[in-house]
């Protein structure tokens, strides 16, 4: 009896606890931008998502270092871990929305799927997606889709550049009739993207495509790699993300399949990927989502104002790595999308219909990327109603055994072929979700 | 003190087989349904309602029918994620495909096609029983999940694999809204809630018991074990794929095969196990541990005010949680249900100790 209302007592006691310190923690600064960063730092894709998740970290205190913030406006982040799974996503976001004096700036989901769950609530909450390098490919077109932001590239202009740049390395596009190419891809929205493309491509040009899906999380890869053996096609694409891409390397040397004939989407192209098979990762290629590894200008900033001051969001080696340069440049376009804003709208907290306006008016142009301190990692990019997408440019790099190297030149996506398959599916999304477009020549 | 049921007397043989005979209860029960549909949605915010409230009424729903199955007719299954994709797609292809129907309607549609599928993957449970039903039950989980990533048709031949629900409107109401969503939810948890209590204190439930219990000897005295087997597979699937029907349209909007994989198998069966085998309040307790728990681990460094990274909060967050499940095993392996029972009887004595 008495344990009972002692244990009673104790329950109770720390529910008044929480909850007084749940009020306590509320309280706005006036001057503060609030962005949010979904993260995966745990599960089977944490070892792609934290140098990302530095990066994206390191840049936004950059910002508050060097610069006191945008425009005089500190940013305050939060991280909340997803673990790549949807329904943590949403959970994050439904946490994180309204945080911050204006509410969260600008969300970048960082997974194709939770991507998907967040445009149905973007548009409902106002708050709009930076999906770089992923996302939906036909959120391109910005007149369907308001609120959607797939910056520098979506996996149908990846797909397209890596079937370009095949046809380079056999003379001509039209090179490539019989031959085989091989897409081994990650079993979800993410891996299944560049497939109606592709299709489209193949058509095209009369090689055949084989399409082999690997489960999520991708560890067990025998069976895709066993028909790769059986099928030898002459060049296979590799769509996975996390622990899929290391694994997969190692299935090709286990089938010896030359790795200089793999090409991967640029998910699929870092060093946690190629130095799990170590040497046998040679020659192993992957497009270049405008950035590779490497330090620039921006970097010596960082290092000086970030990681000297102790604030580094990660260990001071990784900086200059292909996804934590990933994570910089994404936390680089919602700084400039917002600071854009404030041009409009006043140097003061933007709210998330404010940024929105802001990313679709970004005009980065040379100077302003050498001003930043990006030269030779981005091309001039800008985004219109039309265009979300800002650029359709990338390079085609691969792995030395000890660095990064490009292999092409600047490839760009072909517009003729992508606009159309954009316009259609974006039509199809809009009477799905019987959404009127808007008028572009008037936004 | 508060149980007393001193001058409460039935004089009617209705009144002493009430669902709630004692008139505490009644008024416990009518307590807790006027927070759920009058308090709840005057004080929550928009975040309590989509990540807490819709999600905890959406998983109570399912473990109430896993419930059914595994505590009341005592046979294992590991295939609810699969069934609540059975709900989720049927219910998906009915709206699309049958532009104007009652959303109402097509959950109900989409249970009844997810009884069909339940009726045929629990045919195994003729012949095999308990751990070798589990697997035979975790077939059908892979072999659904293969279904709805291979089989365009299931996906409107969508080429991404995701889905997104269509807008739901009712009589004119549009279901957009948090607070009309988690009402929505409340209502049709609390009618299955009803039926399902109803179901198990009646014969259809005493049938699925006795199966539980003793096999063999409910078929001796006739109890038909194929009916009674297959009844619990289909009412339970029914309540399964509304929930997996909820689940999709309601709580996510937009979903691919993942959301309905083998974790969501193992999440619901654990809701179940720690909640109460056999316990219709075990199911909803069982829910709440297992789909606010973790939110609360997580969350509960920052109310703190200790500063650990987000990689950490979540590794602790599995330790805990894991810790949390072996401990209530331990201490109380008949579920939460049980220490409420105990808590309850108690009560009767409180503050009188004998």
């Amino acid at each position: 009896m008495e344990k009972f209302v002692n244990f009673k007592a104790l329950v109770l006691g720390v529910a008044a606890a929480g909850a007084l310190l749940a009020a306590a923690q509320t309280f706005a600064q006036a001057n503060e931008q609030f962005v949010p960063a979904l993260v995966y730092r745990s599960g089977p894709y944490a070892p792609n998502g934290v140098p990302f998740a530095n990066g994206y970290a390191d840049y936004l205190t950059l910002v508050n270092e060097r610069d006191g913030g945008i425009n005089g406006v500190k940013i305050v982040f939060e991280e909340c871990e997803t673990g790549y799974s949807t329904d943590r996503g949403v959970e994050c976001y439904e946490r994180l929305k309204g945080k911050g004096p204006t509410g969260a700036a600008v969300f970048s989901p960082l997974s194709t799927g939770i991507t998907y769950a967040l445009t149905e609530k973007a548009p409902v909450d106002k708050i709009p997606l930076i999906t770089m390098g992923y996302g939906r490919s036909e959120s391109v077109d910005g007149s369907v889709f308001a609120w959607n932001f797939p910056l520098l590239g979506t996996y149908w202009t990846a797909a397209d550049v890596i079937i370009q740049y095949i046809g380079q390395l056999n003379g001509g596009l039209d090179k490539l009739k019989g031959k085989k190419i091989a897409l081994i891809y990650h079993d979800s929205p993410y891996g299944k993207e560049p497939i109606p493309l592709l299709n489209e491509r193949a058509r095209r040009h009369g090689f055949e495509l084989l399409t082999i899906p690997v489960t999520h999380p991708g560890v067990e890869q025998k069976a895709a790699w066993l028909q790769v053996r059986q099928n030898r096609p002459d060049y296979v694409l590799l769509w996975g993300w996390g622990v899929m891409n290391s694994t997969a390397i190692k299935e090709a040397v286990a089938v010896n399949y030359p790795r200089d004939h793999m090409i991967g989407v640029w998910w699929a192209g870092a060093e946690p990927d190629v130095l799990p098979a170590g040497e046998d990762a040679k020659g192993y290629n992957s497009i270049a989502l405008q950035h590779s590894a490497g330090q620039i200008a921006v970097h010596a900033d960082i290092l000086k104002n970030v990681h000297d001051k102790g604030k580094g969001a990660g260990k001071r080696e990784e900086v200059g790595h292909v996804l934590y340069n990933r994570g910089m440049l994404n936390a680089m376009l919602v700084v400039e999308s917002i600071r854009t804003a404030q041009g409009k709208y006043g140097r003061k907290p933007m709210t998330g219909e404010q940024v929105r306006w802001g990313i679709e008016n970004l005009n980065l142009d040379q100077n302003r990327i050498k001003q930043l301190g990006f030269a030779g990692m981005l091309q001039p990019l800008k985004v219109s109603c039309n265009d979300h997408e800002g650029v359709r440019h990338a390079r085609i790099h691969q792995w030395d055994g000890a660095k990064w190297k490009f292999v092409s030149d600047w490839i760009e996506g072909d517009n003729t072929l992508l606009r159309p398959m954009v316009d259609e599916a974006a039509k199809k999304y809009a009477k799905e979700k019987n959404i009127t477009p808007r008028d572009c020549t008037k936004a | 003190m508060f149980y007393r049921e001193a001058g409460q007397f039935k004089t009617s043989y209705a009144a002493d087989q009430a669902v709630f005979p004692i008139l505490q209860d009644r008024v416990f029960i009518a307590l807790w349904l006027a927070i759920g549909f009058i308090l709840v949605p005057l004080v929550s915010t928009e975040y309590l309602f989509r990540a807490i409230f819709i999600p905890f009424l959406i998983m109570s729903l399912a473990a109430l029918g896993l419930n059914l199955l595994v505590g009341y007719c005592g046979q294992l299954s590991l295939g609810t994620g699969g069934f609540m994709a059975v709900g989720a797609y049927a219910a998906y292809n009915l709206c699309v495909r049958l532009p104007g129907l009652n959303p109402l309607l097509a959950f109900l549609l989409a249970g009844g096609v997810t009884t069909v599928v339940g009726i045929v993957f629990g045919i195994p449970s003729l012949r095999i029983r308990g751990y070798y039903l589990a697997v035979a039950t975790l077939a059908a989980q892979f072999f659904l999940d293969w279904v709805f990533s291979r089989v365009a048709w299931f996906t409107n031949n969508s080429s991404s694999g995701s889905i997104t629900a269509p807008p739901l409107t009712l009589f004119s109401l549009t279901f957009e809204t948090p607070v009309r969503k988690y009402l929505l939810c409340l209502a049709i948890l609390v009618l299955f809630a009803v039926v399902a209590k109803n179901i198990v204190r009646g014969r259809i439930g005493r049938v699925w018991m006795a199966t539980r219990d003793m096999d063999v000897a409910a078929e001796i005295i006739g109890i038909r074990p194929m009916y009674a087997k297959l009844s619990a597979f289909a009412v339970s699937s029914f309540f399964i794929g509304v929930a997996g029907a909820l689940w999709a349209f309601v709580h996510l909007g937009s979903w691919e095969p993942l959301a309905f994989d083998i974790n969501r198998s193992f999440s619901i069966l654990f809701m179940v196990i720690i909640g109460g085998l056999g316990s219709i309040l075990g199911s909803l307790l069982g829910a709440a541990f297992i789909t606010l728990l973790p939110l609360l681990l997580n969350q509960l460094p920052q109310w703190l005010g200790i500063a650990i990274s987000t990689a950490m909060i979540s590794h602790l967050e599995s330790m805990i949680f894991g810790a949390l499940i072996v401990f209530f095993l331990i201490v109380e392996p008949l579920g939460l249900a049980r220490l409420w029972h105990l808590g309850k009887e108690k009560l009767r004595l409180w503050p009188f100790p004998y």
